[in-house]
């Protein structure tokens, strides 16, 4: 092979009080996908962030081809052929695709006036290569979130990249959207562009990559080969130990119903959904985006008004008109979207904890701060969050972290219904297993608990019974003893099978 | 422990930048003019400040929760022309309370429409702001208020009184930051006040009343409005329709000055109290510097201008933006 596109030479971060990169070294090859994986808080962002021009190394290199390169900010990273796609999009939604596409560089005419129908031809030239189904002239804020990851990447094709970095591409995409990503992957490759792909996905990783670097801690782990590993050693590189999705086969004593629902409907959203959940049972529900899962959940929680049907707390009719009142009852919802409905960011891990009962801690008028210490400390010891301390802005913590203080949040609640939508959304593989074994465990000491999620892994991992939802319907409500991946996914794409009672 | 790092010093800077700004700012006119820190000056800065300053504090507790509240100067006009009516018709010890129940009504209507019907807070609060003008002409009939008898009264003790040789509206504001900065830092209230404005969507979902929680503010920013109403009316026994004109802008200028961001979910008493002591101060030594009164309009907002940028400066560790 020739020379490496992209070569870091022991990179060093350090922010105060933490070394963020720890002589990081490795190579991206012309036409190689290198996958760069670590749990959160392992320092691919930060060396992403130097690689961009953000922060500046304190130690080590970069070199590009036989050159040494400094990025002294993010315009030259660009102009050096690093090119980022983020997973956070950063378009302007009330533009066109095609301006945004090359916002900033607009091909003009005369007088400054922009050169609608180059910029159009340019535009669609490039979309027809992505095999997208809108053209330059549709309005970004009506694409829907995969279609706009789509103008991200065209806006990266429009420069001379030498490497381009991907970080978790596929978070928000459906199958048919990853597989045109992943053409446009293999596109790039043969190009003989270096590719840079960061992922929590397993499979994608082993689908597409072909050699995998490692960070621990901000230190380089090393780096494999693809085809020489596995799912099993990346994940021990990761993080020392083993992580376990084995089927859920845990059979303990079930108490009674907790929450029951009968034929509720909620519009076109979903209809007709019947199911109880008992005090030490895991209930799985499973389904595409879109299949009505977080709506039941929402309902549940007295976020939505439902159309028809009942819901039923320990055998007696409820109706939950609110959040207040959903927790007054006892129901508890740890939602899918930590940052924007989990947590307030800029507030202290413990105020954010006790948040919900913040009225019920009292030590005459004002809140009693001892009691909130100690049902942070109590938390913090039982989910192991990691934080220097209850003072600390929970926007500083990790994913992970962050999750556990939600969680903790709803525990210290002794909810008698847990909720929890997408418990695992992008955190890392440590965290991830962390919480599964608690949600077992949850369980066993005599919790009802509702997990929503979109992994099948983890919905087989924790589940006691899991139901498959498609399209705002039930189709199939599966014991762990009936469920296959095959069964499962067919029951959630619609296709009822012939035994279905 | 012997040298301070750059980013050490920076994130002292970035904490601290309104006050060190200040003492600056004071050891500056000190040396331009000794009379500056003498304690009769200090007194009557205080003083002046003590009216924009217990309307700081309400303001404070609505901008943290995520909005705005431009009626409060119209609002306070409306309170002194109020009180100063009623003084006459039905006594000081009736017409207090009465003005406060008024005042704290068209509280409640900014607090229903941008808490519960969810309206911007801009849009409503300027339109009070012009509504509450013309309810106070249409209350007046346009003419000035006075008291018929102004020696005679007892109501002059909460603006011209004094105790222990403090006057009193300095008292009264003082009281007030101290057990409104409680309740913001200390009470469930507090918190939520917090919550809303740092994540209004987690907070619902935490089981918070957001709409209660706003509505709660602007009963809080429409009771000390009334405060410094009474604290106008009693200094004067008399007014104009127009006598809190301007103030809502120095009131919100102080708060940003204390560094509580515009965008909700932070800052505290402490610091809008360090504002409206800037602003005192600001446009005191103006004057003692022998400048014309309305060369102050223009100096203020440069200063509060630079204090913010130098602020946000602190924040990101540069002055420039580093997305331009």
């Amino acid at each position: 092979m020739s020379d490496p596109v992209l070569r870091l030479e022991g990179i060093v971060k350090t922010f105060p009080g933490v070394r963020a990169l720890d002589g990081v070294s490795f190579s991206v090859m012309p036409g190689e996908v290198h996958a760069l994986m670590g749990e959160n808080g392992a320092g691919k962002s930060t060396l992403m962030k130097v690689l961009g021009g953000i922060h500046q190394p304190n130690e080590g290199h970069i070199f590009m081809g036989d050159e040494k390169a400094v990025m002294a900010g993010p315009l030259e990273a660009k102009a050096k052929g690093i090119v980022f796609i983020h997973q956070e999009l950063s378009l302007a939604e009330e533009l066109s695709v095609a301006e945004n596409i090359y916002l900033g560089e607009l091909p003009r005419k005369s007088f400054g006036r922009v050169d609608w129908s180059t910029l159009e031809e340019n535009t669609n030239t490039i979309l027809k290569k992505l095999n997208v189904g809108f053209d330059a002239t549709t309005r970004v804020g009506d694409l829907s979130i995969a279609n706009q990851q789509m103008v991200e990447i065209a806006r990266a094709l429009t420069v001379d990249a030498k490497a381009v970095i991907f970080d978790e591409p596929t978070a928000s995409l459906t199958d048919a959207e990853k597989s045109v990503l992943f053409d446009v992957i293999a596109d790039l490759k043969a190009d003989g562009v270096g590719i840079i792909y960061i992922s929590h996905r397993m499979e994608e990783i082993f689908k597409i990559t072909d050699r995998i670097s490692v960070l621990r801690d901000g230190q380089y782990q090393g780096t494999v080969n693809t085809r020489d590993s596995n799912e099993e050693s990346v994940t021990q590189m990761m993080i020392g130990r083993k992580l376990d999705l084995s089927r859920n086969a845990s059979h303990h004593e079930l108490g009674d119903v907790a929450l029951e629902v009968r034929g509720l409907s909620c519009g076109k959203l979903y209809s007709d959904i019947s199911f109880e959940v008992r005090r030490g049972e895991v209930v799985g529900f499973y389904g595409l985006v879109g299949a009505g899962r977080t709506e039941i959940a929402e309902t549940l929680f007295g976020l939505r008004d439902p159309s028809g049907g009942q819901i039923l707390l320990n055998g007696e009719e409820v109706r939950i008109s609110s959040p207040a009142d959903a927790i007054a009852r006892g129901i508890s919802l740890v939602p899918e979207d930590r940052k924007g409905q989990g947590l307030v960011l800029g507030m202290n891990c413990r105020d954010n904890m006790t948040l919900p009962q913040v009225d019920d801690l009292k030590a005459g008028p004002f809140v009693a701060e001892g009691a909130e210490i100690a049902i942070f400390d109590q938390y913090r010891d039982r989910l192991d969050i990691r934080t220097p301390g209850w003072k600390q802005q929970v926007g500083n913590l990790s994913g992970g972290n962050q999750q556990k203080i939600v969680i903790g949040k709803w525990l210290s609640m002794h909810p008698n219904v847990l909720i929890v939508d997408e418990p695992t959304r992008g955190i890392d593989v440590g965290s991830k297993s962390e919480i599964h074994k608690l949600l077992r465990e949850l369980a066993a000491q005599g919790y009802a608990v509702m997990v929503i999620s979109s992994e099948m892994p983890e919905v087989l991992h924790v589940s006691d019974r899991t139901v498959a939802m498609y399209s705002g319907q039930i189709m199939r409500t599966f014991t762990s003893d009936e469920v296959t991946e095959d069964n499962l996914i067919q029951a959630i794409s619609g296709i009822k099978s012939g035994q279905a009672a | 422990m012997a040298t301070l790092t750059k980013q050490q010093i920076g994130s002292v800077l970035a904490k601290q930048g309104i006050l060190i700004a200040f003492v600056v700012f004071i050891i500056a006119f000190t040396i331009a003019n000794p009379r500056f820190l003498s304690p009769d000056n200090i007194l009557s800065v205080v003083r002046s400040s003590a009216i924009l300053g217990v309307m700081a504090l309400g303001v404070t507790f609505v901008v943290i929760s995520g909005n705005l509240d431009l009626s409060v100067g119209s609002m306070m006009s409306f309170s002194t022309i109020v009180v100063l009516d009623l003084h006459d018709k039905i006594g000081p010890a009736m017409a207090i309370p009465v003005m406060f129940a008024m005042t704290i009504a068209l509280g409640a209507l900014i607090g229903f429409l941008v808490g519960y019907l969810k309206l911007n807070s801009l849009i409503v609060t300027l339109g009070m702001l012009s509504a509450i003008h013309g309810l106070t002409l249409t209350y007046s009939g346009g003419q000035n208020m006075d008291i018929a008898d102004k020696e005679g009264t007892w109501f002059s003790v909460f603006g011209q009184g004094t105790a222990m040789g403090i006057p009193v509206p300095i008292l009264i504001f003082v009281a007030l930051a101290a057990l409104l900065g409680l309740v913001l830092s200390k009470t469930a209230f507090g918190r939520k006040v917090y919550a809303v404005g740092g994540n209004g969507t987690a907070a619902t979902f935490s089981g918070i009343r957001r709409a209660r929680t706003v509505f709660l503010c602007y009963i809080m920013s429409a009771t000390c409005v009334a405060t410094a109403g009474l604290i106008q009316a009693s200094r004067s026994l008399g007014s104009q329709n127009t006598v809190g004109q301007g103030l809502e802008l120095e009131v919100l200028a102080a708060v940003i000055l204390g560094g509580a961001s515009l965008l909700g979910g932070s800052g505290t008493i402490f610091k809008t109290v360090i504002g409206v002591l800037i602003l005192g101060f600001i446009q005191n030594g103006l004057l003692l510097m022998g400048l014309q009164f309305y060369v102050q309009f223009i100096v203020t907002w440069v200063i509060i201008i630079l204090a913010v940028w130098l602020d946000i400066a602190a924040k990101r560790g540069k002055l420039w933006s580093p997305i331009a």
